[in-house]
């Protein structure tokens, strides 16, 4: 078989209508740059709460945290983006049930930065747990002999030392958020990796098409990548790396 | 809360069996050869002949920051430019994941080599082992043993990544469930119950492999 | 038997070893010694090229260790070594770590070589525990093992490299025993330790190191009774004085 390269593609024409080639990687972008950030947020926050719960005395709480955890982790990403877009309306009362199905904005994207968010979240509290769990017990004794609170030693204490600890495994949760917004493809989601699909079909110029959206994830990941390395620099306290490592 | 009819378990059971099946071999192969080419990409990397490591830290490097289903989209797109014929979506997803997953084995492999100290090296070469029978017979069953847990996390995470060959149309069990849920007008049940048979395997194999942590750590 | 002459080896910028001579005649048991950081350990390793040096040439029972065209495995399965941490193979029983290096270097049939292995646990006083692993046994029965492991390859001659100093004190006696034994049959030794109760009892020479160099070089009792240099006087101090 003969492939005919033509790198001039990205400038002509779709056949549908009447934007470019390049105007659907634009498109594609765009979306899986909303949905990684959305859902990194979301993914931070839910997952330092669910990390830091895992590590409190109470039994009740530590479960609550293991049970969310193994929910997430051992469920394809693809099947959650299913349960999330097909399943979970069903489950709302009629009303909502009907508002989400028929009118509300943005469905898949909404659907799947929840979805990758919650999943991500997992992760990022397996990660600070065990940010957690590298301190010295003393730490936390130290806090409380101050007269902190619980909460108040996490917030003052715990926290602000765990977190720097586990930047850099957070880095490469981060750059895998990016790849795995590529999942979202499947509930129609117009990210990079649908309009991949869609402007081979479209076009017949594969290789160019899959040449040109990898480099877009390469560039993703590495911009994650120095952003992360910048907070680590600008975070960094002297002496504390050293200790832990 | 919408009406849930799942009387469609049964009838889709055998479709679902032969879907597991795919998905099974798919993962048994692809982690079969994803150590095999793994450890030889790990030895490369670690090689002290420089263009060696190199090509295969490249290599390494590529596979892990593309994502997996762009790599799937990859090989089912140009294997036929390479092999000169249409091959189907299940022989592109075997040679896809055992393509990518050796990447990942192949990092795992490499700190397991790096795990096993210098003094073993030493003492096998001082008992005039040479340096690929130290290799064979300290290194390796050491690293192997060590990485044990790691390897059999990454077979789970391999296990569910099998679900993306959704993306070729490769019939697995997903695509089984998909397919069925289709037929009968239930695509909710069979989502449902595609996710419960997911977690159930995925749950008792990270239980397992809990398990053996414990046991590998208690030997050491 | 061992001629080390001139050997120098540098780390980068830092020289770890400066013009080292000495030799080991066959039969002769040589202590070496020195405060850490001296360089006996990286001089015992440069003997078997586990350790590469930069300049001179060690010489084992005439075959040049540092030329490139040296089969060094073939060297090396002539030459048994002792190392600080045992490291004997933990994936392996204890008759397997004697018996892999005699089936795959020297090409024994598996009985032959555990019939050996046997025989040299029986000598060691473990025969009892051959098929445990290395992670069941005590110290002192690991580096038993591990003097049985280099036995087993019918060695011309043995480097140890502190072979006592990771053990507890009180599993020292069991291993310096089986050591002694050896020098009293005639097994060409080279070991670096701080037991100066064994070198007294059977070094014939004793060599000191400080900062790479070789300080002094002397028949056992000389060394012990009227070492020539401060620096071996201050060592000596220190170490008998504990």
């Amino acid at each position: 078989m003969n492939y005919h390269w033509n790198w001039g593609i990205f400038g002509e024409q779709v056949k549908s209508g009447d934007e470019t080639y390049l105007d659907w990687l634009i498109t594609g972008l765009g979306w899986t740059l909303a949905v990684s950030l959305t859902a990194w947020l979301l993914a931070l926050s839910i997952g330092i709460a669910v990390g830091a719960l895992r590590t409190t005395p109470s039994r009740f709480l530590v479960a609550l945290g293991t049970a969310w955890v193994e929910l997430f982790r051992n469920v394809p990403l693809l099947v959650q983006m299913f349960l999330w877009f097909f399943v979970v309306p069903e489950f709302l009362p009629r009303d909502w049930s009907l508002w989400v199905k028929q009118e509300m904005p943005a469905k898949e994207f909404v659907t799947a930065a929840l979805c990758l968010g919650f999943f991500t979240s997992a992760r990022v509290a397996e990660q600070l747990r065990a940010g957690i769990m590298s301190l010295p017990r003393g730490q936390r004794d130290a806090a409380l002999a101050l007269g902190f609170t619980l909460p108040q030693a996490y917030r003052h204490v715990i926290l602000p030392q765990a977190l720097r600890i586990v930047i850099p495994p957070l880095t490469s949760e981060f750059m895998n958020v990016f790849k795995n917004s590529s999942v979202a493809f499947a509930i129609g989601v117009m990210e990079l990796t649908f309009q991949a699909r869609q402007m081979q079909e479209d076009s017949e110029q594969g290789i160019e098409t899959y040449l040109a959206v990898t480099l877009l994830y390469f560039i993703c990941a590495f911009t994650a990548n120095r952003g992360m390395a910048w907070i680590e620099a600008r975070t960094r306290v002297p002496g504390l790396i050293a200790r832990t490592s | 809360m919408g009406e849930f009819d799942f009387s469609v378990w049964g009838p889709s059971l055998p479709f679902i069996r032969d879907g597991l099946l795919f998905t099974l071999r798919l993962t048994l192969i692809a982690m079969t050869g994803g150590i095999v080419f793994g450890t030889l990409l790990a030895l490369a990397r670690l090689s002290p002949i420089v263009p060696l490591s190199r090509v295969a830290g490249a290599y390494v490097d590529l596979m892990r920051s593309v994502p997996l289903v762009l790599v799937i989209l990859w090989f089912f797109l140009v294997i036929p430019y390479l092999t000169g014929k249409p091959v189907g979506a299940e022989v592109s997803a075997i040679i896809t994941f055992t393509a990518f997953e050796a990447a990942f084995y192949c990092e795992i492999m490499r700190s397991g080599i790096q795990s096993v100290s210098r003094g073993q090296v030493h003492a096998a070469h001082a008992l005039g082992l040479t340096q690929a029978q130290a290799m064979i017979h300290v290194v390796l069953p050491q690293a192997l043993r060590n990485m044990l847990p790691v390897l059999l996390t990454q077979t789970i995470v391999l296990f569910q990544d099998t679900s993306l060959v959704y993306a070729i149309g490769a019939k697995d069990m997903l695509k089984a469930a998909d397919v069925v849920g289709k037929n009968y007008n239930r695509p909710v049940e069979m989502i449902v119950l595609s996710a419960l048979i997911y977690f159930a395997i995925c749950f008792s194999l990270s239980l397992a492999v809990r398990q053996l942590q414990k046991r590998v750590a208690i030997v050491r | 038997m061992i001629e080390i002459r001139n050997v120098s080896k540098w780390y980068g910028p830092t020289q770890v070893l400066k013009g080292c001579s000495t030799q080991v005649a066959k039969g002769e048991v040589v202590v070496v010694c020195g405060p850490s950081g001296s360089g006996k350990s990286t001089l015992i390793k440069c003997v078997n090229g586990l350790e590469p040096f930069t300049e001179g040439s060690i010489a084992v029972d005439g075959i040049s260790v540092g030329d490139p065209k040296t089969d060094l495995p073939k060297l090396r399965a002539r030459v048994g070594m002792v190392f600080q941490h045992f490291e004997l193979f933990p994936h392996m029983s204890v008759r397997q770590n004697l018996a892999l290096a005699q089936v795959r270097v020297l090409g024994r049939k598996a009985e032959e070589a555990d019939a050996r292995g046997m025989s040299l646990l029986d000598r060691v006083g473990l025969r009892a525990h051959a098929d445990k692993f290395p992670g069941q046994l005590s110290g002192g029965q690991q580096q038993r093992v591990a003097i049985a492991r280099a036995l087993a390859m019918d060695p011309i001659c043995l480097l140890f490299d502190e072979p006592t100093s990771a053990l507890d004190p009180e599993m020292i006696g069991e291993v310096l025993d089986v050591m002694v034994e050896l020098a009293q049959e005639g097994m060409t030794m080279m070991c670096v330790t701080h037991e100066m109760g064994f070198a007294r009892k059977v070094a014939r020479r004793v060599v000191f190191m400080d900062h790479g160099e070789i300080v002094e070089d002397a028949p056992a009792g000389a060394f012990f009774d009227a070492p020539a240099s401060d620096r071996a006087r201050t060592f000596l101090a220190r170490i008998l004085h504990h």
